[in-house]
């Protein structure tokens, strides 16, 4: 398998990176680039741990293959934060207690980010829409619905319809 | 006199100190470890519940490219190990990787090191296993029939308790007052028979270690187990080195709920380091979690109580299968819980209970979540709705009736003295509503000191 160059843009920096055919994103992450916060949960699309955002839509990185990402711009949680300043969807968070073992946060908040780009107020049933792909085997999910309404109501003012 | 600390923080919310961490992605994970010139070990699988293990091919395997070397119980200073040795369980009875025959789908059979994972599962899918299938042992009861295959060492399909004190018995016993004579006097007899099932902890991450030979002739690893010393202690034994030679680093569990209490990975990946000299990372797959390391064990319960018109309950007599799968793990321990616990939070004047730990060719049983407790609460507070729907008692009243105060005495001899039920029920119907009748809104846990003691 001959190995090819492929260009993106990860959390706001241009790279090039060179791997073999059919290479996962998240083992090119976790592996090569050293991003760990894109989690392991199962590698087969099942838990959503390793979900990173690839033109702002949220995407399982265990399926996807590097190649599908050229040109395009994958943000991992490392890229959320502004230096010190935690993102608001980081902060809803940690202050609503939205996390337990902490290993589905990073797929959590990457979703949730997502969801509020595109929806400014997501209902309940939209917020619940949105996280059906994570698995939380703390079973925290309460918390961390709370966590995604709170972020909103920051975010774009009157919160939760 | 010294001033007393102040306590303040019941009430109030404090910050999870690991929080920061959590929703940046900067806390470490066991997984996210790895050093140069690391090596994967993976683990070649039983495929049949229960045989002969004749032989073990490495051949094919050993020309995988990336293939750095087999490990089989030859290879392990003391292969045949019981976790709980440490509080005094015997005999060990599980082999780090299997020795001539086979007791469980997944058991460990050889561990393959190899430069990357693919490598090394690549090589386990290459070993070719000689295996004479034997008829298992899969149903508690039908364990301990008459004729039915036995399929421990020692000639029993049951644990064997209080060995320590010369004894045999064939299950946890406790025994309280005369049950056969209080069900001749009983208004009702109320039976029922209750079957938990196994239950997949299935963390979001899989069991997994990373083991690193350190310059001074130690090991250092990194686990995700949730006993860490435990597991230190167990490795030591199992290695046959000094304790000290282990520096055990964990904290960080991405999900355990007793799922990541037995010590499964990490004497073999010591052993790894040990023989190569290099990092060893041993991970299990999501497959590998769900199917080959151990469950929530299964427990099947069998209830006959004796009780007044009154509601009072006044003989119960228990006998319950805990099935431990192929190895003790810590059922014989959880079996003792179960037996201190499955008469319920209630004062009965006589109780009769017997409890098996039973081996069957099934994953090993292991802790979850009150494990032994947890299936007895479930039987006992179903047969507490039968018994009131029997009597024509509110499902209320027949807990109030029954509930133990301090001063009476529990089963096992204890004298209860942190009765907490009628004041934690009497909160619990406010909360939900619930107009409790005066009689029972003015009980207390301590309106009977001293009384059956």
């Amino acid at each position: 398998m001959t190995a090819k160059i492929v260009s993106f843009n990860l959390n706001g920096r241009d790279v090039d990176v060179m791997v073999k055919p059919l290479t996962t994103l998240q083992k090119l992450l976790r592996e090569d680039l050293g991003y760990t916060a894109v989690k392991i949960g199962c590698k087969q699309g099942g838990c959503g741990s390793c979900t990173v955002l690839v033109d702002g839509e949220p995407m399982m990185s265990c399926l996807l293959p590097v190649e599908d990402v050229a040109g395009r711009r994958v943000t991992t949680l490392e890229g959320l934060a502004q230096g010190d300043e935690l993102h608001p969807v980081q902060e809803a968070f940690f202050e609503n207690y939205a996390i337990q073992c902490g290993y589905c946060s990073p797929g959590m908040i990457m979703v949730s980010t997502a969801l509020l780009e595109h929806n400014a107020h997501p209902s309940r049933e939209e917020i619940v829409e949105a996280l059906s792909g994570n698995i939380c085997r703390c079973t925290g999910y309460e918390p961390i619905i709370r966590a995604v309404s709170t972020a909103a109501e920051r975010m774009n003012g009157n919160g939760s319809r | 006199m010294v001033a007393e600390t102040p306590l303040n923080v019941v009430g109030t919310s404090v910050p999870r100190r690991d929080g920061l961490g959590h929703v940046t992605g900067k806390t470490i994970y066991v997984d996210d470890i790895k050093f140069p010139d690391m090596l994967h070990l993976k683990v070649v699988r039983s495929p049949i519940p229960y045989g002969k293990l004749n032989g073990i091919d490495l051949s094919e395997a050993e020309k995988v490219p990336g293939f750095v070397r087999a490990l089989t119980h030859r290879d392990v200073p003391k292969n045949v190990y019981t976790i709980l040795t440490l509080i005094g369980v015997q005999p060990d009875d599980e082999p780090v990787l299997a020795v001539d025959k086979v007791m469980y789908v997944g058991e460990p059979i050889a561990a393959i090191l190899a430069e990357t994972e693919e490598a090394a599962m690549e090589a386990v899918s290459k070993v070719r296993l000689d295996l004479e299938p034997w008829e298992p042992v899969l149903d508690v009861e039908e364990a301990l029939k008459p004729g039915a295959p036995i399929i421990k060492d020692w000639g029993t399909n049951y644990f064997i308790y209080d060995y320590e004190y010369g004894q045999a018995n064939e299950c946890r016993k406790v025994r309280l007052g005369d049950v056969d004579k209080a069900f001749e006097e009983a208004d009702f007899i109320v039976e029922g028979r209750y079957q938990t099932k196994p239950i997949e902890h299935a963390p979001v991450e899989t069991t997994g270690c990373v083991a690193k030979p350190e310059p001074d002739g130690r090991f250092t690893v990194y686990t995700n187990t949730q006993a860490l010393f435990f597991t230190l202690d167990n490795t030591a034994l199992i290695l046959q080195i000094p304790f000290q030679k282990l520096h055990f680093v964990g904290g960080t569990v991405g999900g355990g709920f007793g799922g990541k209490v037995d010590v499964i990975v990490e004497p073999l990946a010591t052993l790894g380091a040990m023989k190569t000299g290099r990092p060893v990372k041993y991970r299990f797959t999501r497959d590998e979690e769900m199917r080959a390391s151990s469950s929530r064990g299964a427990w099947r319960m069998y209830f006959k109580d004796g009780v007044m018109k009154d509601g009072r309950i006044i003989a119960r007599k228990v006998v319950t299968y805990a099935d431990s799968g192929a190895y003790h793990r810590h059922t014989p321990y959880a079996v003792t819980k179960h037996a201190a616990n499955v008469a319920g939070p209630y004062y009965i004047p006589n109780v009769w209970i017997d409890v098996y730990c039973v081996y069957t060719n099934r994953q090993p049983g292991r802790a979850m979540r009150g494990f032994g407790v947890t299936p007895a609460s479930f039987a006992v507070e179903v047969q507490m709705d039968k018994i009131a729907e029997t009597v024509g008692l509110d499902p209320w009243a027949i807990r109030f009736i029954n509930a133990y105060r301090n001063g009476d005495i529990r089963p096992h001899r204890k004298v209860v003295d942190d009765a907490t039920l009628i004041e934690v029920m009497q909160a619990a119907a406010d909360m939900v509503g619930y107009d409790l009748p005066d009689e029972y809104r003015q009980m207390s846990s301590n309106d009977r000191e001293g009384g059956n003691g």
